[in-house]
């Protein structure tokens, strides 16, 4: 017998719905409809509406808790947005879900004009964000933050891990404005309960401390910097860690202050282009401060992705733990 | 058949579309420029809309009972501004500034400049869909007020229109009324030849909206097709399709070459008044 197509590995492929989590990861499903539904049992005027993604949004638990208070848009995104704001007009909170690529590329005139120009209370939840599919650049919003971060007045927020997404529902509902948060969705990693953090609107946290290298970052790859933080703790390398949840109003206080100590290499990580994410953000704070570190940047590239497996993908762009750690000490070398 | 009161409530409505007219015309004044065309041809729906068929309450333009108007197409605002200067809402006086630096009254509609003004149309196609969250919310509210989009038929080309048109439906929105404003005039020429519409009732019928379609310059046409759609019952939508005429009641506008943004030299402002003047006059 042949054992051509026996041997044959298995190849891999593309993600969709699979978790960000890796094997063994503590993780919580569904945190961002749990914290809604929470909330809502508080907030009577938190309605929830969506483009046809409800279930792969995790709302479908508030429209189980609320079906009276949980509109069905259709996969209609400028309609989606639209009405977010009509609704919001009438005094309700509307949280509006979708995912990343069609809540900012194909509404972005709806999300400016109709809810950011009148600041009107819309809190925009999207999923995929950054390179979180496999699926290609359909699906991937590798440059969501720069679209957002653009609109005038729109708080934008990028949560780690389930234990951030919990805290900040709660707290973007306390802001009163548009908001665009990143939702990951489904079985979604737990991490920062390990540190000694709390979500707060604005705030950057420390979540360890390094001589050697200071790595800025916001979503997953704060998970990923922590990650390479103990890797490289192994090799004598000490690396710290803040966490920048809030992308826009950019907390540069706590930046400057960490920035400011001299030796460290500045590394800011994000799952983002090159172009207009936490990368530049940050460079911008500190060149306008005339503060001036050793400064590079770990981001996606300013190209359309590939399509594959997460993990072949991450790899492939740099984003990936074993690749970041290795960037970085050819950085230090 | 008409009875002694219909005429009696054309007449008083007539008297309101003119003095509308009047005050678009000296604001285009103002400016020496501005979509006095449309504002012409629209005047009769405003002024049905805003003198006989909507709740408002002029003192209190955010009074929570009102009727929201939403004026999609922001470029119409030269036409809304005298309608609320009619309904009260706005000193006339302030039409003076027009289009001037830190005035309320700016080119286009702007919701955080104007009183009465519900939303910053202009963006072309977003009223619709604006309207749709608005309608659920009042609904969720249990606040019986309508919601009026008004938007031109350029608007039609916009894919949002056709998202919201087929939300509406599928929500039950009894309590939106969709009015299209039917010059057949868009920027770069008559709109059925940038972007054929027609059959356009038909269309609006199969999204499941109840349609009418009527000479917005027939102010009896016009008054009983907003009676009719605010007495329906049904869970449904309501739409009505305007046909009307650029520069209705300016003889030397309507017959000029037509275009988006009509052409007015600056003697045929005063000129334009008179006319309008001489034929209200006559009316009485």
């Amino acid at each position: 017998m042949s054992t051509a197509t026996a041997k044959k590995p298995r190849l891999t492929t593309s993600a969709m719905i699979a978790s960000i989590a890796s094997e063994g990861q503590r993780t919580i499903a569904a945190p961002f409809g749990k914290a809604l539904v929470t909330l809502a049992e508080q907030r009577p005027e938190i309605v929830g509406l969506t483009a046809d993604l409800a279930k792969y949004t995790d709302l479908h638990l508030f429209g189980q808790a609320f079906p009276e208070r949980f509109f069905q848009m259709g996969m209609a995104e400028q309609l989606l947005m639209a009405a977010a704001g009509g609704i919001a007009k009438e005094g309700f909170m509307p949280f509006a879900t979708t995912y990343a690529v069609f809540g900012t590329r194909r509404a972005f005139d709806f999300v400016h004009q109709v809810i950011a120009e009148e600041n009107l209370n819309v809190k925009l939840c999207c999923a995929l964000p950054g390179l979180t599919t496999g699926y290609g650049p359909s699906h991937q919003a590798a440059e969501d933050l720069a679209l957002v971060r653009a609109i005038p007045g729109m708080t934008v927020i990028d949560p780690c891990d389930a234990l951030d997404i919990e805290q900040a529902v709660p707290a973007i509902a306390a802001h009163n404005g548009p908001v665009y948060m990143r939702l990951l969705r489904g079985n979604v990693p737990l991490v920062l309960d390990e540190y000694d953090y709390k979500f707060e609107l604005g705030k950057a946290k420390l979540l360890r401390g390094g001589n050697d290298v200071l790595l800025i970052a916001s979503g997953i790859m704060t998970m990923r910097s922590l990650e390479v933080a103990s890797a490289l703790a192994a090799d004598q390398v000490d690396v710290a860690v803040l966490h920048v949840p809030t992308i826009k109003p950019l907390d540069t206080a706590t930046i400057l202050a960490e920035a400011s100590r001299s030796g460290r290499l500045v590394v800011v990580a994000e799952n983002h282009t090159t172009v207009g994410g936490l990368g530049e953000a940050v460079a911008t704070a500190l060149l306008t401060a005339g503060v001036s570190p050793q400064f590079r940047q770990i981001a996606l590239p300013d190209a359309f992705l590939d399509a594959g497996a997460l993990p072949t993908l991450h790899d492939r762009y740099g984003i990936s733990t074993d690749a970041m750690a290795k960037t970085i000490k050819t950085w230090l070398a | 058949m008409n009875t002694p009161s219909d005429t009696g409530r054309q007449a008083k409505l007539a008297e309101h579309a003119y003095r509308l007219r009047r005050f678009a015309l000296r604001m285009g004044e103002v400016q020496g420029q501005g979509y006095v065309g449309q504002a012409l041809g629209y005047a009769d729906v405003l002024a049905v809309a805003y003198c006989h068929a909507m709740n408002l309450r002029p003192d209190t333009p955010e009074w929570e009972g009102r009727d929201r108007f939403l004026l999609s197409h922001g470029h119409y605002a030269i036409a809304f501004y005298a309608a609320l200067i009619e309904a009260g809402i706005i000193p006339e006086d302030e039409l003076e500034t027009y289009g001037s630096d830190d005035s309320r009254l700016p080119m286009s509609g702007m919701a955080t400049y104007t009183p009465g003004m519900e939303i910053s149309g202009g963006s072309l196609g977003q009223g619709l869909p604006i309207a749709v969250g608005m309608a659920l919310g009042l609904r969720l509210k249990g606040n019986p007020a309508f919601v009026y989009n008004s938007m031109s038929d350029g608007e039609l080309d916009e894919g949002s229109t056709w998202e919201a048109a087929m939300g509406a439906a599928h929500h039950g929105l009894g309590n939106l009324i969709c009015l299209v404003d039917i010059n057949n005039q868009q920027a770069d020429g008559p709109s059925s030849k940038v972007m054929g519409f027609e059959p356009l009732a038909d269309k609006w019928a199969s999204f499941g909206w109840h349609v009418q379609r009527v000479d917005g310059n027939d102010l009896p046409a016009v008054i009983t097709a907003f009676d009719t759609a605010r007495a329906l019952t049904e869970a449904k939508p309501r739409v009505i399709l305007f046909d009307t005429l650029m520069g209705k009641g300016v003889p030397f506008l309507e017959a000029r070459e037509k275009n988006h943004f009509i052409r007015v030299d600056p003697p045929e402002w005063q000129q334009a008044l008179d006319i309008l003047d001489q034929a209200q006059g006559a009316a009485r």
